[in-house]
C-alpha cells in the first residue's frame, strides 16, 4: 500500500432518505429549459459525452467507425463540439488512440475485470497498466461489489487506491454499479469511499446492470461530491452512465448538476455522460432548434 | 483544478453565473377573464345588491385583472335563502349516491379544465404555476373525487349513529390556496348533504367564480352552492346570518377568535382552521440533504403563505453549521419571479398589505438584533416580492419566533437535546403542524407523539392528501378537514 | 391529642376482655360529621378564600361546603396541567385498570353515597339507582380505555409514497361544569370519558348537590388516580363559569346545563384561546363519541423507502 489515503468511517456518512431524493429529482425534471438555454445545454451535453461501445462483438472496425463519429458528430455542422471521450474495452484502446490522433478526444478504457470485477486484484492492476500503456487517458474501473456488500470496505478501498496508483497520469473513474448496491445509503457510502481512495470521477454504472443511471442515484452521488469538496477542497467529477439516451433527460441531469454543485462543474472536465445513442438524439434536437422542424434518425449517422 | 489549500470559506459553490434558464412562461393566451364577475346565487350569476364591484389585481404586476361583486348583507341573505331552499327541497332529499355523482362530475370537469384553473390561480394569487399546476389544482379535483365517494357511505364513517346533515353551511376561505380551500370546504359539505354559501378571499376570488361555472356545467341543482364575493364585512354578514347552521372558517387566529365570539350563544356550529408557527426539528442523525429540502418546502412553498409552514427551524447544534450552509446554497437556486414562468419557485406575495406585514417583521427582526440573510436572486421591479429570508441567531423570545409572519421568512434556532427541541416546539399558542427529521425510528415516534399539533411530518414536510385529516390543536383551530375525520364538521350524529 | 390516645388505649384494652367494656358507661354514639373540602392535586385543602355555603335539607344544616374561589380554580388548573402529560402517556391498559379500580372503590362505598344523596334530598330508590349507574358508567369507560383509539384511528391511503396515520390524543386540560341535577352520576358520566381519553380535569361540582363530589374525590384518591388528574371544586357555578371558560391554560370546557346566558358567556370567553366548547344537556350519553369530544386527531406522515 503506497497510498496515503485513509479509509473514512463510513458509519458517519450522512443518511439518505429515498423518497426525499426522488422528490427532489422529480423537481429538477419540472424545470423548463427553452430557447437559448436549451441550445447551450445541448452543446454542453454533446461535449460531455463519453461515446461508448462495450460489446463482446466489438472489433477494430467498429471502434474506428465510432471514433470517426466522435470526431465528426455532424459532417454538415463542423462548428459543433466533439464528444469528450471514446470509451472502449482495453484491447481496443490502441485502435481508438490511433483513430483519435490529432483530436482532443480522450480515450477511456474500462478495466478491472469489467463489468463484474470478479477477478483478483493482481489481474485488475495488470489490466489497468496494460490499458494505460496502450494509451488510455482515462480508466473506468468497477468496484468489488461483493466485497462492499459483504462489509469488507477496507478491501474495496485498498483496491481502488491501488488501481489509482496503477493509472499513473490517467484519470480514474470509479464505477459503483449502483444497480447492485441496493439502497441509496449504500450509494452514498460507496461514493465517499471511492473519493477518499482517490477517484477522480465517480460513475454510476457499467451499463450492463439494470437499473443503470437514474436521477436519484446521481443526485446522491453529486451531494457526496459536494460534501467531499467542502471537506477536502478537492473537486471530483461525476459520470452517470447507462440509460441516458434522450436529450431531454440529459438536460434534466444538467439542471440537477447546476443546482447541486453549481457552475464550476458544468464542464466536460467534471461531468460526463456514459452513452452510446444519446449523441444522435442531441443532434436531432439541435437541428430541431435550428430549423424548427422535428427530425428523423434517418438523417443522422449510426455509428 | 483542485482548489488550493485555503479555508473552507473558499470552497463556496457558485450558483450565480454561467448557464441560466431562459424565461419559460406558461401561456395564458387562451384564458379568458370576464371584465366583471357577479355573485353566484341559486345557480345564476347575480349582480350585487348595491351595484358595487371591486378590482382583483395580479400581485405580480399590481394591475387589475377583473372586477368582482362587492357583497353585502342583502347578497348574503339572498344566497342563504337559496341555500336553505335547495337544502330543504332538493339536496337533503336526494339519494346520497346521486349527490355523490354530482361531486364526481365536478371532479372530472376540474380535471379537464385543470390548466386553465392553474393559470388563473397563479394570475390572481401570485403562486408559481409549478405549484398551482402540480399541487393545488390536482388536489382540488382529488378532494371532490374523494368526498364524492363518501356521500352514500356515511353510516360506515360513524357506526351506531344516525347521520344527518347540518343544514346550510357558511364557508369563509383564505387567499393562500383559493380554489383548494374552496374544495376542502365545499366537497365534504355537499357529500354530507349540506348546502353552502362560500365567501372567497377578497384578493383571490377568480377561481371560485370559475368553479361556479363548473357547478353550472355539472348541472348541480341551483342553490346547492352559492358564492358571494367581498371583503371582511361580507364574511361577517355570513357569520351573523341567523339562518346559517354552521360556519367553517380558514384564516387568521385573530379573525377565528372574533368568529367564535360572534357565534357565542347562537347555537351555530363552527369549525376553524387558523394560524400556525410550526417547528421543523432537524436532528444531527437526519438525512441532512433531504432535511434541507424539507426545510425549503416547509417555508418557501407558496411564498410561505401557508398556515402549516415550517416557519421555525430547530436544528441540533452539532449540525447547525452544515444545515445552514446547505440551506443558503439551496436558497441561491430558488428563482423568484413571474408566477407564470414554469421555472419560478417563489412567486409574488399575495397583496401589498401582506408584503407590508412581512416587511414589518423583517424590520422587527433587524431591530431585535437577529441576523437577516436573503438570497441574492433578482426580483422584478413591479409587483410584490420578497426574497427567501433566514433569521439566524434568534431566541425563543424573539417576536419573529413567536408570531406568524406568513411569508418566505424562516427563523432558525438551535437546540441540544431531544427534550429541549420538544419543549421549544410546543412553546407556542399554536398547534397546527410540526416537522421532525431523524434517521432513528424510536425518536420519530417519541417526538411526533410529544409535539402538540394536528399534523406532523416526519422526514417530509408540507404534504397534503384528501384522505389525510388536517387541522389544529390549541389556537390553530377546531375540527379537521380531509379524510374520514373531515366529515364530522358537516354531520349531525344522533 | 391526649384524649385520642386515651380512646385508643381504651379500645386496646377492650379487646382484652368483656369486663372492661361492660365497665364503660353506656352513652349515645355521637356521629362524626364529615368536613367537605376541595380536591386539588391529590390533596384535600379548604378553599383559600375561607368562604363556605350552608347546605341544608329539611331545615337542618347538612354541611358547610367550601365556596371555591377563582384562585382555587387557578391552583387546580396548575395541578391539572402538571399531571396532564404523565396521565396521557400512562398506558391504555393502566388507565383501564385505574378506571375499573374507581368502580370497585365506589361499589365498596355504595351505601355511603346512597346516604349522602338521601341527605341532600334524593329519595332512596333513585339514590340507589344512581349509585349503581355511576358504578356501571365507570366500568363501561374502563373497558373503553384501550379501544376507542382503534375506533377513531385511521390509516389514510394517501397517493404519495408515505405512510400516513391519524390517531386520537387528549385535548389537554378540560374544565368541567358538572350538571346540577345529578350529584354523582352526572359527575361521573362527565369525568370518566374525559380522563379515559387522557385529559386531566378541573370540575366544579353541582352547586345544589355537592357532597357526593367530594366523597367521590376520596374514592379517586384511593383508586390509584394520580394527583392532579381530577381536581374537584365546590362553589357557585355563576361565579366560576367565566373563569372555567376564559383560562388560557385550559384547552376545553364542558358545560352541563341549559342556561342560554351561561352558554353565551362560556362561548365568548372560550374564544380567548380557541377553547373547545362542549355543552351537554339531558340524558348522559355513554360511549366513545363522548370520549371523542375531548380528543384531538393527530395525523403523522412518513416516507416509505429503503
Amino acid at each position: 500500500m503506497a497510498s496515503t489515503a485513509k479509509l473514512p468511517n463510513l458509519n458517519q456518512v450522512s443518511r439518505v432518505d429515498q423518497v426525499g431524493v426522488e422528490e427532489r429529482a422529480a423537481r429538477f425534471c419540472a424545470r423548463s429549459i427553452k430557447n437559448e438555454s436549451k441550445q447551450e445545454a445541448l452543446m454542453m451535453v454533446l461535449s460531455m459525452i463519453d461515446l461508448t461501445t462495450l460489446e463482446g462483438q466489438d472489433t477494430p472496425g467498429k471502434v474506428t467507425q465510432l471514433c470517426h463519429k466522435a470526431r465528426h458528430l455532424n459532417a454538415a455542422r463542423p462548428e459543433l463540439p466533439t464528444v469528450a471521450a471514446v470509451c472502449v474495452y482495453p484491447t481496443m484502446v490502441a485502435v481508438a488512440k490511433k483513430a483519435l490522433t490529432g483530436s482532443n478526444i480522450h480515450v477511456a478504457s474500462v478495466a478491472t475485470a469489467f463489468p463484474s470485477g470478479m477477478s483478483t486484484t493482481k489481474i485488475k492492476l495488470e489490466e489497468t497498466r496494460m490499458a494505460v500503456a496502450a494509451g488510455a487517458d482515462e480508466i473506468d474501473m468497477v468496484i468489488s461489489r461483493g466485497a462492499f456488500l459483504q462489509g469488507d470496505t477496507r478491501f474495496v478501498f485498498d483496491e481502488i487506491a491501488q488501481v489509482k496508483e496503477a493509472c499513473g497520469k490517467a484519470h480514474l473513474k470509479v464505477i459503483l454499479e449502483t444497480g447492485e448496491l441496493g439502497t441509496l445509503d449504500q450509494v452514498r457510502r460507496a461514493s465517499v469511499l471511492a473519493m477518499h481512495a482517490g477517484a477522480d470521477f465517480i460513475k454510476t454504472s457499467t451499463g450492463k446492470v439494470q437499473p443503470a443511471a437514474t436521477l436519484p442515484v446521481t443526485l446522491v452521488m453529486l451531494q457526496a461530491i459536494r460534501d467531499y469538496y467542502h471537506e477536502t477542497g478537492r473537486m471530483v467529477g461525476m459520470k452517470p452512465a447507462g440509460g441516458i439516451s434522450k436529450a431531454k433527460l440529459a438536460i434534466h441531469y444538467l439542471v440537477m448538476l447546476r443546482e447541486t454543485l453549481g457552475n464550476a462543474w458544468l464542464t466536460p472536465v467534471w461531468f460526463r455522460f456514459g452513452a452510446s445513442s444519446l449523441a444522435n438524439d442531441v443532434l436531432m434536437q439541435i437541428e430541431k432548434q435550428r430549423t424548427g422542424v422535428y427530425q428523423s434518425l434517418d438523417y443522422f449517422s449510426l455509428d | 483544478m483542485t482548489s488550493k489549500k485555503q479555508g473552507k470559506e473558499s470552497r463556496k459553490l457558485d450558483f450565480s453565473t454561467g448557464w441560466d434558464y431562459a424565461p419559460a412562461p406558461q401561456s395564458s393566451a387562451d384564458i379568458t377573464l370576464a371584465k366583471r364577475y357577479k355573485h353566484f346565487i341559486n345557480g345564476k350569476f347575480v349582480a350585487p345588491a348595491n351595484g358595487k364591484y371591486f378590482s382583483t389585481i395580479n400581485p405580480a404586476t399590481a394591475r387589475p385583472l377583473a372586477k368582482v361583486a362587492a357583497g353585502n348583507a342583502r347578497d348574503i341573505d339572498k344566497a342563504v335563502k337559496a341555500a336553505r331552499a335547495a337544502y330543504r327541497n332538493v339536496w337533503s332529499k336526494m339519494a346520497p349516491a346521486e349527490r355523490g355523482k354530482y361531486l364526481f362530475r365536478v371532479a372530472r370537469i376540474i380535471q379537464e379544465r385543470s390548466r386553465e384553473f392553474a393559470v388563473i390561480e397563479s394570475l390572481d394569487g401570485g403562486k408559481p404555476i409549478r405549484e398551482s399546476r402540480d399541487v393545488d389544482i390536482p388536489l382540488v379535483a382529488a378532494h371532490f373525487f374523494y368526498n364524492a365517494g363518501w356521500a352514500d357511505k356515511l353510516n360506515y364513517a360513524f357506526p351506531t349513529r344516525s347521520v344527518k346533515p347540518v343544514g346550510v353551511a357558511g364557508q369563509i376561505i383564505p387567499w393562500n390556496f383559493p380554489l383548494l380551500m374552496a374544495a376542502w370546504k365545499i366537497a365534504p359539505a355537499l357529500a354530507c348533504g349540506n348546502t353552502v354559501v362560500l365567501k372567497p378571499a377578497e384578493t383571490t376570488p377568480l377561481t371560485a367564480m370559475k368553479l361556479a361555472e363548473v357547478m353550472q356545467d355539472a348541472d348541480l341543482p341551483p342553490g346547492v352552492v352559492n358564492i358571494v364575493t367581498g371583503a371582511g364585512d361580507t364574511g361577517a354578514a355570513l357569520v351573523q346570518h341567523p339562518d346559517v347552521d354552521k360556519i367553517a372558517f380558514t384564516g387568521s387566529t385573530q379573525v377565528g377568535k372574533q368568529i367564535q365570539r360572534q357565534l357565542a350563544g347562537t347555537g351555530k356550529r363552527y369549525s376553524l382552521e387558523l394560524g400556525g408557527k410550526a417547528a421543523n426539528i432537524v436532528f444531527a442523525d437526519a438525512a441532512i440533504d433531504q432535511a434541507v429540502e424539507g426545510i425549503v418546502n416547509g417555508i418557501f412553498f407558496n411564498q410561505g403563505h401557508v398556515c402549516c409552514a415550517g416557519s421555525r427551524l430547530l436544528v441540533q447544534e452539532s449540525v447547525a453549521e452544515e444545515v445552514i450552509r446547505k440551506l443558503k446554497d439551496r436558497m441561491e437556486t430558488l428563482i423568484v419571479g413571474d408566477p407564470l414562468d414554469k421555472n419560478t419557485d417563489i412567486g409574488a406575495i399575495n397583496s401589498k398589505e401582506q408584503l407590508e406585514r412581512i416587511n414589518a417583521y423583517l424590520k422587527i427582526g433587524a431591530e431585535e438584533g437577529v441576523q437577516v440573510y436573503q438570497s441574492s436572486c433578482a426580483v422584478p421591479d413591479t409587483g410584490f416580492w420578497c426574497r427567501p429570508t433566514l433569521f439566524t441567531g434568534v431566541a425563543q423570545s424573539n417576536r419573529v419566533v413567536q408570531e406568524e409572519i406568513f411569508g418566505p421568512v424562516l427563523a432558525v434556532q438551535t437546540f441540544r437535546t431531544v427534550n429541549e427541541a420538544i419543549a421549544k416546539s410546543n412553546n407556542t399558542p399554536y398547534g397546527l403542524s410540526g416537522g421532525v427529521w431523524t434517521d432513528k425510528g424510536a425518536k420519530i415516534f417519541k417526538v411526533t407523539r410529544d409535539i402538540r399539533a394536528g399534523v406532523i411530518w416526519a422526514n417530509t414536510f408540507n404534504k397534503f392528501d384528501p384522505t389525510s385529516p388536517f387541522g389544529g390543536y390549541k389556537e390553530s383551530g377546531i375540527g379537521r378537514e380531509g379524510g374520514l375525520h373531515g366529515l364530522e364538521p358537516y354531520v349531525t350524529l344522533n | 391529642m391526649a384524649a385520642k390516645y386515651t380512646v385508643s388505649a381504651k379500645r386496646t384494652s377492650a379487646k382484652v376482655g368483656k369486663k372492661t367494656r361492660r365497665a364503660t358507661p353506656k352513652t349515645k354514639n355521637v356521629p362524626v360529621a364529615k368536613t367537605y373540602k376541595l380536591y386539588i392535586n391529590g390533596k384535600f385543602p379548604r378553599t383559600e378564600s375561607g368562604r363556605y355555603f350552608k347546605l341544608e335539607h329539611k331545615g337542618k344544616v347538612v354541611a358547610n361546603v367550601c365556596q371555591a374561589s377563582r384562585k382555587d380554580f387557578r391552583e387546580a388548573v396548575v395541578a391539572a396541567r402538571a399531571a396532564q402529560k404523565g396521565w396521557a402517556s400512562a398506558s391504555a391498559f393502566l388507565k383501564g385498570q385505574i378506571l375499573y379500580r374507581i368502580a370497585e372503590m365506589l361499589e365498596g362505598r355504595h351505601q355511603q353515597f346512597v346516604d349522602e344523596l338521601q341527605a341532600q334530598g334524593v329519595l332512596k330508590a333513585p339514590a340507589e339507582a344512581e349509585v349503581d349507574q355511576a358504578i356501571d358508567c365507570l366500568v363501561h369507560y374502563a373497558g373503553w380505555a384501550d379501544k376507542y383509539q382503534q375506533i377513531f384511528s385511521a390509516v389514510n391511503p394517501v397517493a404519495s409514497s408515505h405512510f400516513n396515520f391519524s390517531v386520537p390524543e387528549p385535548t389537554g386540560v378540560v374544565s368541567l361544569l358538572a350538571p346540577q341535577r345529578s350529584g354523582l352520576l352526572g359527575l361521573v358520566a362527565n369525568i370518566a370519558p374525559a380522563i379515559v381519553g387522557g385529559n386531566t380535569v378541573v370540575v366544579l361540582a353541582s352547586q345544589r348537590l355537592p357532597l357526593c363530589a367530594i366523597s367521590f374525590a376520596e374514592v379517586l384518591h384511593s383508586s390509584d388516580v394520580p394527583g392532579g388528574v381530577v381536581n374537584i371544586l365546590t362553589g357557585a357555578t355563576d361565579e366560576l363559569a367565566g373563569q372555567f371558560a376564559s383560562h388560557m391554560d385550559v384547552n376545553a370546557v364542558i358545560y352541563c346545563g341549559t342556561s342560554k346566558q351561561t352558554i353565551t358567556e362560556i362561548e365568548e370567553q372560550a374564544a380567548n384561546n380557541v377553547k373547545r366548547v362542549i355543552t351537554r344537556a339531558g340524558k348522559y350519553a355513554h360511549g366513545p363519541y363522548t370520549i371523542k369530544d375531548t380528543l384531538e386527531i393527530k395525523t403523522t406522515w412518513h416516507p416509505v423507502g429503503a
